[in-house]
């Protein structure tokens, strides 16, 4: 093969190379879920989420996973929210899973939220059981951290399937927490509610879009 | 076709190394200076904790006698390219050498000189100054520490993915953020609850691997108050690169009125904390449904 056949083949297969790993880079940027954008609220936003046993479609029906709801009442397969910066933002989690219980039970406080608190079905609490808990929604960067209760194991009319509907057995979480200056803050699960081998975190709490997001802070 | 490749009749080399010789100690002195006096204190790990010195003072020793080594290699290249390039088109290979018995000796000699002095100097800051170098020596430190103070006990558990940690000697209360007192013997007890971490707290000079069912001790003095950036050091899944967070050293008297203030602020969490082990087994393993 000649000096300049070699030194096209070089340059080619290397063209090829990086022409691939651009490709998955893209790929893997893209596909991020679209963001929500909270709902204007007096003085911050209501953010309207819910945590779903198995999502019921593809590709991975038998996923936890959350949803997002936006201001037309619409449900939304994200786990990105834009919320305003130097705001007050109102959460409202319908809860449709059971309990798996925490991993670390540290993880039970109430944490970042206005008051530390948060309202389980109406009732105000500090703390739940650990072993009550089906998820967390942290944000560890800001400092917050709920804990989810899981509706009852022998719980009549369980969801199964995305989005669930107010007449199926959940539980309702609110929580209020304050943002401060824009950025862009991920956020997780601490419930092992997706184990895989051998301790670790499995499918959906490793992807975004299902037990992960971010939360944008604009 | 004909060869180009004769051997060349060989010049004496003499001059060349005695010139060379000459060139490379001036070089190397510059060298090792600039290297322990401009740029030694600035390496790191710095100076922030006992353990963090001694590794920085490693690593000025490992970069000065790295220097003429570098430079001996260094300057033979560019001397070479410079004097014995092949002027015109013809390509004429070199004079074989054969045996050279003295140098054989010299670069034994040399360099198990170094080896063995490094291993010393490496020895004596794992066993010298507060113990054990900040490195994880699993559940059975071999260098421990010998105080007036035994030394206060801190938990880092490492979880998928966030740090916390815990303080056996004040109720076993677990914080998401660490302070340890300044000039006191610090043990970390470095486990995971799910997955392998790594603790590394660059300042401090500690890294450790946090495993799963398992107590990994590290000791460390800091010597000033101030913060230390903490990073896990294992690749540990999707939000890994964001399992950081800052811990601080603190004067003795802000640590007692820090930690009074943790006790309070968790309490409701640490009702429901197990009791204190130096690790815990990761349940539940499955979900729920």
């Amino acid at each position: 093969m000649s000096r300049g056949a070699r030194l096209l083949a070089v340059a080619g297969a290397t063209a090829v190379a990086v022409a691939l790993v651009a490709i998955y880079v893209a790929d893997f940027l893209a596909a991020n879920p679209t963001p929500l954008r909270a709902a204007p609220a007096p003085r911050g936003a209501q953010l309207t989420l819910q945590t779903v046993a198995s999502y019921g479609h593809d590709p991975h029906p038998d996923w936890v996973s959350y949803l997002a709801r936006d201001g037309s009442g619409k449900w939304h397969h994200t786990t990105i929210f834009k919320v305003p910066a130097h705001a007050l933002v109102r959460v409202t989690v319908y809860q449709y899973d059971t309990a798996t219980g925490l991993r670390n039970p540290f993880w039970s406080q109430v944490r970042g939220t206005v008051g530390n608190t948060m309202t389980v079905d109406g009732r105000t609490l500090h703390a739940l059981p650990p072993d009550d808990a089906s998820h967390t929604f942290a944000i560890p960067e800001l400092g917050v951290s709920v804990p989810l209760k899981g509706v009852g194991d022998n719980a009549p009319n369980q969801c199964s399937v995305a989005p669930c509907t107010a007449a199926q057995a959940h539980t309702t979480v609110t929580f209020t927490f304050r943002t401060g200056n824009p950025g862009r803050f991920r956020w997780q699960c601490f419930v092992p509610c997706a184990a895989s081998f051998v301790f670790g975190n499995g499918g959906p709490m490793q992807s975004i879009g299902w037990m992960d997001g971010y939360v944008q802070v604009v | 076709m004909t060869s180009n490749l004769a051997p060349a009749a060989a010049p004496s080399g003499e001059p060349h190394i005695r010139r060379l010789i000459v060139i490379w100690v001036v070089l190397s002195a510059i060298g090792v200076a600039l290297v322990v006096f401009a740029l030694g204190p600035h390496m790191p790990p710095w100076t922030f904790s006992d353990e963090a010195r001694d590794q920085r003072n490693i690593n000025i020793m490992l970069a000065a006698l790295a220097t003429p080594v570098l430079l001996a290699v260094w300057m033979a290249l560019v001397y070479s390219i410079v004097a014995f390039r092949q002027r015109g088109v013809a390509i004429v290979d070199g004079t074989p050498i054969h045996g050279g018995g003295r140098l054989e000796v010299a670069w034994i000699v040399v360099t198990t000189l170094i080896v063995v002095s490094l291993a010393v100097a490496g020895t004596a800051a794992l066993f010298g100054t507060t113990k054990g170098a900040g490195g994880g020596q699993g559940p059975d430190p071999l260098a421990v520490p010998h105080g007036s103070l035994p030394p206060l006990q801190v938990q880092v558990i490492g979880q998928q993915w966030a740090w916390t940690f815990r303080y056996p000697a004040f109720g076993g209360v677990e914080t998401t953020q660490i302070a340890i007192p300044a000039g006191r013997v610090i043990a970390l007890h470095v486990t995971s609850l799910d997955v392998n971490h790594s603790f590394w707290a660059i300042r401090l000079g500690v890294k450790a691997d946090a495993i799963p069912g398992s107590d990994n001790v590290a000791f460390v003095r800091p010597r000033r108050p101030g913060s230390f950036r903490i990073r896990c050091a294992e690749l540990c899944g999707l939000w890994h690169g964001h399992m950081f967070t800052t811990g601080l050293v603190l004067t003795p008297a802000a640590f007692s009125s820090w930690i009074r203030r943790q006790v309070v602020a968790n309490a409701a969490a640490t009702r429901t904390l197990p009791p204190y082990s130096t690790h815990y087994f990761p349940e539940p393993l499955r979900r729920a449904g």
